[in-house]
């Protein structure tokens, strides 16, 4: 049972977490199952036990059932409020595992962590892609992670929801399109690990699955040499091919990748006819486009759901970019309204 | 396809021929089975020329104890649609194993397990437990209907429109593909589309003014009319839960009926609430989803829970231990319902301090939940224990309902609930929780009530059978998920990889043949209990020695329900009225003022519903149409001032004296 | 008050388990509540609206807001059709206490005008915006804009079909009972309206102007 024997420090945290609440709570539930059997047997007619019609009231009984519980919740609860906030997938990790706990500023006797990985996800229909900033490469249905190194996910998706779930290595958390969640993670032991959408997001969803690898330094080096050598490009319209609703994508790997992709894919404009999320957010924090901000509205068919085994349906509208002679793509045209 | 001229298209819609699942086998023969049955049924009625007595009796009732008893029959019914549902989900996930893709590819699977979630819900529990409220609320205050009978029977029927909707894509179109809930934006215009989810949305909404009203209707009831001397705290403790529920449906409906409402105008008018571009948020819609969808988990335990308390005292032969901690529990989870919502998406990217006091708020409900299993045990604490079916499940209840407690304060808290969410553990949680909380209880509730609704018992032998295959074929069909999901297996999967997760999936199938054999069982049960009713006939009116006002009238009881209404001294009014040697009044009665059966709900509600399905295809001219005759139909009634009669008090005397000989034979 | 009885007679002797004299009260005593109970729960439909109003308000996506687009004239004539309307139902309900039957229609012929003025208005508004191209799809703001104007709207149609059937049984079996009933409930849903549209006015239009 992988959450109950997991190879990364924060699941591995997460289940501590679970066998004390759970450890907390059979203190209750085993005497209440305990006494209802009992009860059930010792009560019942035929055995002719002590009878008591009217007694159905008992003060300090009434405070123990009440109290009992209420004392359990508050341990529980203060062990939730500090484990919430410890476990948070937002907070950069406090250390490799128990055994490698983090710097200590004072004392600095212990080494300090390593600077996090950063993994890009983005959740596609059906499949996971996965990008190095860093290294410059990406993969699809396949992530590699060095052993004792923070890791730290950053999470979008292209259409719909999915949460990203690597049970050995920490908790689950959403990918959504347009918005970025995030999850520090560590793995501390080497192996193949499963990892899978743990979110239902339509007819491909069973076959959202990947492979994640916890590997040496070494290995970790190979594999994205492997990508850079071998990998085929991933600018931004092979992004929209990729895009596309598939099932079953084999694994492979990328290079060449265009190094605002992700940002683009979070804003959902890799398109660049599209304008930007964070643009129209910036405008529309000063107000809006006015009246004139009517007409920016385009529409383009989307094979999307012809592929999903739907009907076709009409375009979907979005906002268009507005570009200036200066700035094609568009990016500057907020800015540029804004300066008015 | 692309063939239809345009006059079909504005005849029809978008519906067309391919719409019509002909080319799929297992839709063809199950059509082919209900259509069968549904002639042979019909024809039945006609051949016993019954459809006048349905017709005049039931149908257009607005007696809330006719009402109560045909919710219980949607639930039966609907029970069966949904439970066959389940069972091929279970099937499927027993054999798509080692590359096998099953038998239901993830266009049929998909609407199968949304249908389940929705049906189990909304058309199953939901008529369980509003059928049981109807029924026996005004029972136990003393009264004789609820405040707006007319309203009961409207209510009922558009419950029965939802569900003929949701029924109805199973032959014409598609049900959605989306999940119970339908997040967007899967479930919006540009991944949904097709009419499966504009079902969902349809069937909800019909069903869910139905709900909203029969709330309404409850509510008032229990305020205003309960009999002189009942006051607060001396009311049954399954009408305070009623009443909680109740308050609870009208604070929450109203929210479900509004975000469904935002999804269609998403949908069909193009706006953005929760599209991905031009503004719209998705997120919003899971928040005001769930701010309904958790409150809707207590519409359905509390209830169950005064089931319990019921049949607590009256099998135990003494009052149910702290009466007033376990009224005090039921209001307490019915405020902190509305205070729990986010605990089902703390995956969504909430911080740790939102996370943290959403989890602490939802195991905060766990103490007075505890507290009533503390009720329920020391009232066994010397008493007298009569194992009778309802005792039964009680005891089953509190055995089970423990560990779906534990498992729930385990998905309570955040960083647990990270690796547990959507995870076959979640599913478990939630179908112990309900089964062995809401299900045992209706169970309960049907077996302790039914010789009040008829006039005999339940075989007691079927019904012992139909107990151990529920709670055995529990055990066996959801232990294993526990398991599953610790292993890290999420839900709603079409099939699998890993070979060993299999032999799980196949304990848990059987498990769900034997939770069938229950549901077989207790439909024998019913039959053959109907075949030997003389031999189990109650003639008392109160077969277990109740101990509230239900007990104290004829089985089954007189339309008007109590010849004079009772006056109440104490809890447990009824026991306390036979301790104090209270006698049956048998002379001066006087005529009783009652409400007059109605067409108009079942053809109000029958308008809603076609309008629904022509919203449904797109046939405008149709949900037009029959929009403006649902408005009409209602401004009509409006018209009828002649809503009540009197029952003579010649009549009384006749029922009375007729019930006076019946005791005298018992 | 029942229960004084009981424990009067009580007191003589054997206590008393049922009432024997009194009819027991139907379905008028709790249609106030009732109709009370519902109005919250429509309130409840509102506080989703305004909510997602809130939560949405400002995503213009790059389009207009509400500054660009309100018309405050407008809407200031337009809350006084409403409020007027409000006052003029009050009268009608002060005509119904004192049985004057065509008092009552001619105030209720009166809120009727200045709720269809209201409505007419509305209308106005909504296809201008629309003309302009403000539509219902152009963003968040103006679908959740839209929807909750709208639903007010409704409410308001609505109750101006019910005001004209009202009126018709009114002219047809005068101030009954049931009829008096009637009045009450829809003097409730008309000031109930009233009440929402502050809000409306308040939360989407001022605070929409003046950012």
């Amino acid at each position: 049972m992988v959450l109950l024997s997991p190879s990364g420090d924060v699941a591995l945290q997460q289940r501590n977490i679970l066998f004390a609440s759970t450890a907390l709570m059979l203190i209750i539930i085993i005497p209440v199952m305990a006494l209802t059997v009992f009860f059930a047997w010792r009560y019942r007619a035929s055995a002719r036990a002590t009878y008591d019609p009217d007694w159905h009231h008992s003060l300090p009984l009434e405070v123990v059932i009440w109290s009992v519980p209420l004392l359990i919740i508050i341990v529980i609860g203060a062990i939730t409020w500090m484990g919430t906030h410890l476990l948070d997938p937002y907070r950069p990790l406090g250390r490799i595992s128990a055994a490698k706990p983090a710097l200590v500023v004072k004392t600095g006797d212990v080494a300090p962590l390593p600077k996090p990985l950063v993994i890009q996800v983005v959740a596609l229909d059906w499949k996971w892609l996965f990008m190095y900033p860093e290294q410059g490469i990406a993969s699809l249905n396949e992530v590699v992670a060095p052993v004792d190194r923070p890791i730290e996910f950053r999470i979008t998706a292209s259409s719909v929801m999915n949460s990203l779930f690597i049970p050995a290595l920490a908790g689950q958390i959403y990918a959504m399109p347009g918005m970025q969640t995030k999850l520090n993670a560590v793995i501390n032991h080497a192996g193949d690990y499963e990892g899978f959408s743990a979110n239902y997001s339509g007819a491909g969803f069973s076959d959202m699955r990947f492979r994640f690898h916890g590997v040496d330094s070494q290995r970790f080096e190979d594999w994205t040499r492997a990508a850079r050598e071998k990998g085929g490009p991933l600018q931004r319209e092979d992004y929209l091919t990729l895009e596309k609703p598939s099932e079953r994508e084999p694994i492979r790997q990328f290079r060449d990748v265009a190094p605002d992709l992700f940002e683009a894919v979070l804003n959902r404009c890799v398109d660049r006819a599209r304008m930007c999320t964070r643009d129209m957010m910036a405008m529309d924090a000063k107000g809006g486009g006015g009246k004139e901000g009517i007409a920016t509205v385009m529409t383009l068919g989307d094979d999307g759901n012809q592929r999903r085994g739907g009907q076709p349906l009409p375009p979907r509208p979005f906002v268009t970019a507005i570009c200036t002679p200066t700035d094609v793509y568009g990016t500057a045209g907020a800015t540029a309204r804004l300066a008015d | 396809m692309t063939s239809y001229p345009d006059w079909w298209k504005l005849v029809f819609g978008r519906f067309t021929l391919e719409a019509l699942p002909l080319h799929e086998p297992i839709l063809v023969v199950t059509f082919i089975v209900v259509a069968l049955g549904g002639i042979a049924l019909l024809a039945l009625v006609t051949w016993l020329k019954a459809w006048g007595y349905l017709w005049h009796e039931w149908f257009t009732s607005v007696d809330h104890k006719k009402i109560g008893i045909m919710y219980m029959i949607l639930g039966v019914v609907m029970l069966l649609r949904g439970f066959a549902d389940a069972l091929m989900m279970r099937g499927q996930q027993a054999i798509a194993f080692a590359g096998s893709d099953g038998y239901l590819p993830p266009h049929h699977y998909d609407q199968i397990f949304t249908a389940h979630g929705v049906i189990m819900i909304f058309f199953v529990a939901m008529p369980f437990v509003t059928g049981l409220m109807n029924f026996v609320v005004p029972l136990q205050i003393g009264a004789r209907d609820v405040s707006f009978p007319f309203l009961n029977n409207f209510s009922f029927w558009m419950t029965v429109g939802g569900a003929v909707l949701v029924m109805t894509s199973l032959f014409v179109g598609e049900f959605a593909r989306t999940g119970w809930l339908a997040y967007p934006p899967l479930s919006g215009a540009a991944y949904s589309p097709g009419v499966g989810v504009d079902y969902y949305l349809w069937g909800l909404q019909v069903a869910g003014i139905g709900t909203t009203l029969s709330g309404v209707n409850l509510v008032a009831t229990i305020v205003k009319m309960r009999a002189p001397g009942m006051d607060l705290m001396k009311m049954p403790v399954f009408t305070w839960t009623a009443l909680c529920t109740n308050i609870l449906i009208v604070a929450t409906f109203p929210i479900l009926a509004a975000t469904l409402a935002l999804l269609a105008l998403d949908r069909y008018v193009g706006m953005n609430f929760f599209t991905n571009d031009l503004g719209g948020n998705p997120m919003m819609y899971v928040n005001l989803i769930w701010i309904w969808g958790h409150p809707e988990v207590y519409i359905l335990i509390l209830p169950a829970f005064g089931i319990y308390s019921e049949v607590a005292s009256t099998f135990c032969g003494k009052r149910l231990f702290g009466y007033g901690s376990m009224v005090y529990a039921t209001v307490v989870i019915t405020i902190l319902s509305y205070l729990v919502w986010l605990h089902h998406f703390f995956t969504m990217g909430s911080g740790a301090s939102v996370n943290s006091f959403f989890g602490i708020t939802t195991m905060i409900i766990s103490i007075p939940t505890g507290a009533k299993i503390f009720n329920w045990l020391f009232t066994m604490y010397r008493g007298r224990i009569r194992f009778e079916l309802p005792m039964m499940w009680l005891v089953a209840f509190m055995l089970t309902f423990v560990i779906g407690g534990m498992t729930g304060v385990m998905l309570a808290v955040p960083p647990a609930d990270f690796v547990l969410h959507n995870s076959l553990f979640l599913v478990a949680h939630f179908h112990n929780v309900i089964i062995g909380g809401v299900v045992f209880g209706v169970f309960a509730g049907i077996a302790y009530w039914f010789p009040k609704a008829f006039g005999f018992k339940l075989d007691p032998f079927w019904g012992h059978l139909s107990f151990w295959f529920w709670v055995v074929g529990f055990y066996v069909a959801f232990m294993p998920l526990y398991v599953l999901g610790l292993m890290g297996v999420t839900r709603r999967l079409n099939r699998f990889e890993d070979p060993s997760l299999q032999i799980w999936f196949v304990v848990a199938a059987i498990g769900a043949v034997l939770i069938l054999l229950g549901i077989l069982c207790f439909l024998v049960q019913i039959a053959v209990s109907i075949m030997r009713r003389e031999q189990l006939r109650d003639t008392t009116g109160d077969p277990w020695d109740g101990r509230t006002l239900e007990w104290s009238t004829s089985s089954p009881p007189p339309d008007y329900n109590f010849a004079f209404t009772p006056v109440i001294h104490d809890h447990d009014s009824w026991a306390d009225m036979k301790k104090r040697g209270y006698q049956r009044p048998l002379t001066g009665f006087r005529p009783i003022h009652m409400p007059r059966n109605t067409g108009a709900g079942v053809i109000i509600a029958g308008f809603a519903t076609l309008c629904g399905f022509a919203l449904i295809w797109y046939i405008w001219w149709l949900a037009a149409l029959s929009f403006v005759a649902a408005v009409a139909s209602v401004i009509i009634h409006s018209f009828n001032y002649d809503r009540d009669f009197h029952i003579s008090a010649d009549t009384v005397l006749r029922e009375e004296d007729a019930r006076s000989d019946l005791l005298g034979r018992a | 008050m029942e229960t004084a009885t009981a424990q009067a007679q009580a007191a003589n002797g054997a206590p008393v388990f049922y009432v024997k004299e009194d009819e027991h009260e139907h379905s008028g005593g709790s249609t106030m509540l009732g109709f009370w109970i519902y109005l919250m729960s429509d309130c409840l439909v509102f506080a989703v609206l305004f909510a997602t109003f809130g939560v949405l308000g400002r995503n213009y996506a790059a389009g207009p807001s509400g500054a660009d687009l309100f018309d405050l004239r407008l809407v200031a004539v337009n809350t006084t059709m409403l409020l007027i309307s409000s006052i003029t139902y009050g009268f009608a309900m002060l005509a119904m206490d004192k049985g004057r039957q065509a008092a009552v229609q001619g105030w209720l012929v009166v809120t009727g005008l200045f709720g269809l003025a209201f409505i007419g208005i509305e209308l106005y508004e909504f296809s201008h915006l629309i003309h302009e191209g403000a539509t219902p799809q152009r963003s968040a703001f103006l679908s959740s804009f839209f929807t909750l104007v709208g639903t007010h709207g409704l409410h308001v149609s609505f109750g101006l079909l019910w005001l004209t059937v009202l009126m018709v049984q009114v002219s047809r079996r005068g101030l009954i009972e049931a009829n008096r009933r009637r009045l009450m409930c829809l003097s409730m849903f008309w000031h109930f309206l009233d009440v929402v549209w502050i809000g409306v006015f308040t939360f989407v239009y001022l605070m929409g102007v003046l950012k």
